[in-house]
Parts: C-alpha cells; sequence; structure tokens
C-alpha cells in the first residue's frame, strides 16, 4: 500500500530564466510592521523569491531587509514601485541593477494613486527600453489578454496580470481573462495583485498561472505566520488540481453511488 | 564644498568621492571596487545627477561643489 503524501511533485519546479524555483509562491514583504515579523511569515510562506522596493538609503533602518533575504537563500526581485513614467521606472531598474546585482525587475509603472492601476502606454514604453538595456523584465499588467501578449513580445521575462486593484483583496474579478492570457502565453504568467485569502491564490493555480504574488494578504492578515501557511498550501492545492484535471460542469445532478442493488422496503 | 545627498545638504571635503561619501553615510568600508570591505553585502546603489554611477566607478568619481547624489537600498515593498 502506499502512503498518501501532501508533497508536490518534485520534478515540477518553476523555471524563470534558467533558475528553478519549488515554491510557486512569490512574497513581496510590504505592509508588515516589524522585520522580524516579516521574516517568520517569508519563512513560514516558504517563498524562494521576494520583492523588494528601492527608497532613498537611511541610517535608522539600515539595510538589514536585504541582508534577511541574503541570510535566509530568498532570491530578490526589486520593483518599481512608485513610478508614474517609463523614465522613472529605467532609472530605478538601474538603481536596483546596481545595488542587489541582479538584472531581475518587476516592473510597476501605475497610473495614479487612488486606482495603482497599470498604465498600459508608460508600461509598453519602460519593457521595450528595460529589455533593450538586458534587463529581465516582470511586467506587472491590467489583465488585459492583448497587453499581456504585447509584452512578452517585446521579450519581458514574465507577465504578471492583477487579480484585482493592489491591496484591495477582492480576489480574482476576472477569472476568464486570467485563463484567456495563460492559454495564449509562452513565458510564465504570475498572478499578482488583489489576493485576499488562500482560496483566491488557489484559484489562480487552477486557472493555470505558474505562480502568485502577493504581499498584504500575508503580512497585514491577523497571524501573518499562519496566513504564510495557508498560502504555502493553497498554491500547492491549486497547482496540483489545474494538473490532476477538473471534473466537467453540469447543470443536473450526478449521483456517485449505483442505484442498482438497492435493498427494498415494504 | 557643499553637496546634496538625499535631498539634504551635506558639506564634505574638496577631495571627497562617491565611495567615500557611501562610506560615511553607511558606516562601511569599502574596496576599490566598490564592494563592502567586510565582506557582505553593501546593497546600496548611487546617481550622481541623476545618473547611476557603477561602484566599480565609486572610488574614481570626484566631487563637484552643488553635486546631487541619490543613495537608494531595498526596503520592504510589493
Amino acid at each position: 500500500m502506499t502512503t498518501a503524501s501532501t508533497d508536490i511533485r518534485t520534478d515540477d519546479a518553476l523555471v524563470i530564466d534558467g533558475v528553478e524555483f519549488g515554491s510557486r509562491l512569490i512574497m513581496g514583504t510590504g505592509g508588515a510592521p516589524s522585520l522580524d515579523g516579516l521574516g517568520a511569515a517569508l519563512l513560514a510562506s516558504g517563498t524562494e523569491l521576494t520583492t523588494v522596493a528601492m527608497r532613498r538609503y537611511s541610517p535608522a533602518e539600515t539595510g538589514s531587509l536585504f541582508q534577511l533575504l541574503v541570510d535566509n537563500n530568498i532570491r530578490v526581485l526589486p520593483n518599481t514601485a512608485g513610478c508614474f513614467t517609463a523614465k522613472d521606472a529605467v532609472m530605478t531598474a538601474e538603481l536596483a541593477r546596481e545595488a542587489l546585482e541582479t538584472d531581475w525587475v518587476k516592473l510597476e509603472v501605475i497610473a495614479d494613486e487612488h486606482t495603482l492601476l497599470p498604465d498600459a502606454v508608460e508600461l509598453v514604453e519602460a519593457t521595450e527600453q528595460l529589455v533593450n538595456r538586458g534587463f529581465n523584465v516582470f511586467a506587472y499588467t491590467n489583465d488585459d489578454p492583448v497587453l499581456a501578449l504585447r509584452l512578452e513580445n517585446l521579450g519581458a521575462t514574465a507577465v504578471m496580470p492583477l487579480g484585482s486593484p493592489i491591496g484591495t483583496g477582492l480576489g480574482i474579478l476576472n477569472p476568464h481573462n486570467i485563463e484567456l492570457i495563460v492559454s495564449r502565453a509562452s513565458v510564465p504568467v504570475v498572478l499578482d495583485a488583489g489576493i485576499g485569502t488562500a482560496s483566491d491564490a488557489a484559484l489562480a493555480m487552477e486557472l493555470g498561472c505558474d505562480a502568485v504574488l502577493l504581499a498584504t494578504a500575508v503580512t497585514r492578515a491577523q497571524n501573518p505566520v499562519q496566513m504564510g501557511q495557508a498560502f504555502k498550501h493553497a498554491v500547492i492545492a491549486g497547482r496540483l488540481a489545474r494538473q490532476a484535471g477538473r471534473i466537467p460542469r453540469r447543470e443536473h445532478a450526478l449521483a456517485s453511488s449505483a442505484m442498482e442493488g438497492r435493498a427494498e422496503f415494504l | 564644498m557643499n553637496i546634496k545627498i538625499n535631498g539634504a545638504v551635506h558639506e564634505v571635503s574638496d577631495d571627497a568621492s562617491v565611495s567615500s561619501v557611501v562610506t560615511s553615510v553607511t558606516g562601511r568600508a569599502l574596496d576599490l571596487r566598490g564592494q563592502a570591505a567586510d565582506g557582505g553585502k553593501l546593497g546600496v546603489a548611487v546617481a550622481r545627477n541623476s545618473e547611476v554611477v557603477p561602484r566599480s566607478q565609486w572610488a574614481a568619481t570626484p566631487l563637484a561643489d552643488g553635486d546631487e547624489l541619490e543613495l537608494v537600498t531595498a526596503v520592504q515593498g510589493g
């Protein structure tokens, strides 16, 4: 008799730019009240890749976040959060490459502070420039299948459609579009932004996403460590379900117990 | 001479370089390649007058009066 295993297939690594990741959960580091708490949540989530923002060096804070990630063998993915133009995003990416010695960048070019939605025009422009400068661009994009394909064709390493606006926790508002993006992409698709709880992440994986990126759903949860664990399992569950092949949806009930052989009663 | 570091005016010696400013701000000594001499990761990048200065050029980049430096590092972010 074989024993049931909850482990994900070991040959099912996520590969990006030749780098293998056992975990398909990418964590952001934003929103955590303390560095210690953040470290514990990151470890609980099992993440092997996390995003950071680039800001002015402050002696009071020190660079210990970067050191925390280095110490825990978690790869760093700098973002361009807070950039409204392609010009700012390219400059921020260049600084991140220099500071953190990686040519990976999560490209965020937002339209305004109210929606934090990507500005498609600036995003396309920045993707083109950064690819030309040798960056691996992880493009944070709207859940727009046309735009996602454009970014891929411009040379993006991964496309990262939002489930819903950053920090809203509204989950995946347009699952059909996410499925459409996945079905046409030949680069990794990472569901990014809007995740509220574990089932949202499982759904993203069931829709065929290659990974899920989230931050505040864990860092601002009442118990970040426990929520980190929940997401770790949710991403594995969603991935397994996607590979296992779900049953088709039916309009009417279908009994799973045979009707023949029932006992007869007077 | 006076230069701006992350938006604030600082007086530095006339022979100051990008390297000496990074050391004085971070408190860490640097080697000639712009790496931390203690062997750890420095995790800092510098823009001088809106141009990125590669760390390998820090020691060889003298500063001029009125220069504006931005020193950035990784902080928490989604």
